[in-house]
């Protein structure tokens, strides 16, 4: 099996740097509480988000490959697969925790979650 | 597995049953000096491969054997970290939420070990036999599951420790 190795010096120096500017941009955010609530958590998300792409191309190499593609096919294969086992479990869990609450715990939602049933 | 893993922190996150919480858990500069270590050692497993792909040796076990040296500081502080929160009472038996950070952070640990004694044999390896194209492949891999562990960690880092202190 003939593995063509796709790096240079250049593509880890430049992953590298970004990936460092990326963790302590979401770092010092938080900590100084620049931003809240949900928007500070999408934020942080797509940091970590651009972070994973970073790596991904410039410390793994993929999409860098010659034809066929098969290391970025199973990737995003399995990303489709991470996607649906997160989501769907907050989903589900989310759902399942709103629907199997007691009757008379109304006060407590309402107060608790603001979630009238 | 990691996406399970995270699935069950995600969802058991405020389940402190009084324990402490993600908040108390974050402490800002060791979790940083934790992500800079994983990372510089993500970093310098690639330059590992360059000298690995240039045919030199020595260059090989030097960038190899700073990424384990790295490797081996993270998983020291990672430790440090665990055994403060269980000496404290805060084990995973504390609380749900404590299960399953216990669950997710201790099986990157693993892997993190895993992955260290993986480097220290194919150093091992190179050293007596020197470099062929069948250590490189060895090489390769296990650059890539190493690669892998920053990834996985960028995503901890992120929704365990950045999204507690939230």
């Amino acid at each position: 099996m003939k593995h063509e190795f796709q790096g240079t010096l250049n593509s880890y120096i430049i992953g590298f740097i970004f990936s460092v500017l990326l963790t302590l941009i979401a770092y010092f955010v938080v900590v100084n509480h620049l931003l809240s609530g949900e928007l500070l958590v999408a934020f942080i998300l797509v940091l970590a988000v651009i972070q994973l792409f970073v790596q991904l191309f410039y410390f793994l190499h993929m999409g860098k490959e010659p034809k066929p593609y098969w290391n970025l096919t199973i990737l995003i294969s399995f990303v489709g697969i991470i996607l649906i086992i997160l989501l769907g479990s907050l989903w589900i869990m989310y759902h399942l925790n709103y629907n199997m609450t007691p009757q008379d715990m109304n006060s407590y939602m309402l107060k608790e979650e603001g979630m009238p049933k | 597995m990691f996406a399970g893993l995270f699935a069950a922190f995600a969802v058991l996150r405020n389940n402190t049953y009084g324990g402490i919480s993600m908040r108390e858990l974050f402490n800002g500069p060791f979790v940083l000096a934790e992500t800079s270590i994983l990372l510089t050692s993500s970093f310098t497993a690639g330059l590992g491969m360059l000298a690995a792909h240039t045919n030199n040796k020595k260059l090989v076990l030097v960038w190899f054997g700073i990424t384990f040296l790295l490797g081996l500081s993270f998983l020291g502080l990672e430790i440090s970290e665990f055994s403060k929160l269980i000496s404290e009472g805060n084990s995973w038996q504390r609380s749900a939420f404590l299960s399953s950070f216990f669950t997710l952070v201790g099986t990157h640990g693993l892997h993190i070990t895993v992955g260290l004694l993986w480097m220290l044999i194919c150093m091992i390896l190179i050293w007596f036999r020197g470099l062929s194209e069948r250590t490189i492949i060895k090489l390769t891999k296990l650059s890539l599951f190493w690669h892998f562990l920053d990834i996985v960690w960028i995503f901890i880092f992120t929704v365990v420790y950045l999204m507690g202190k939230v």
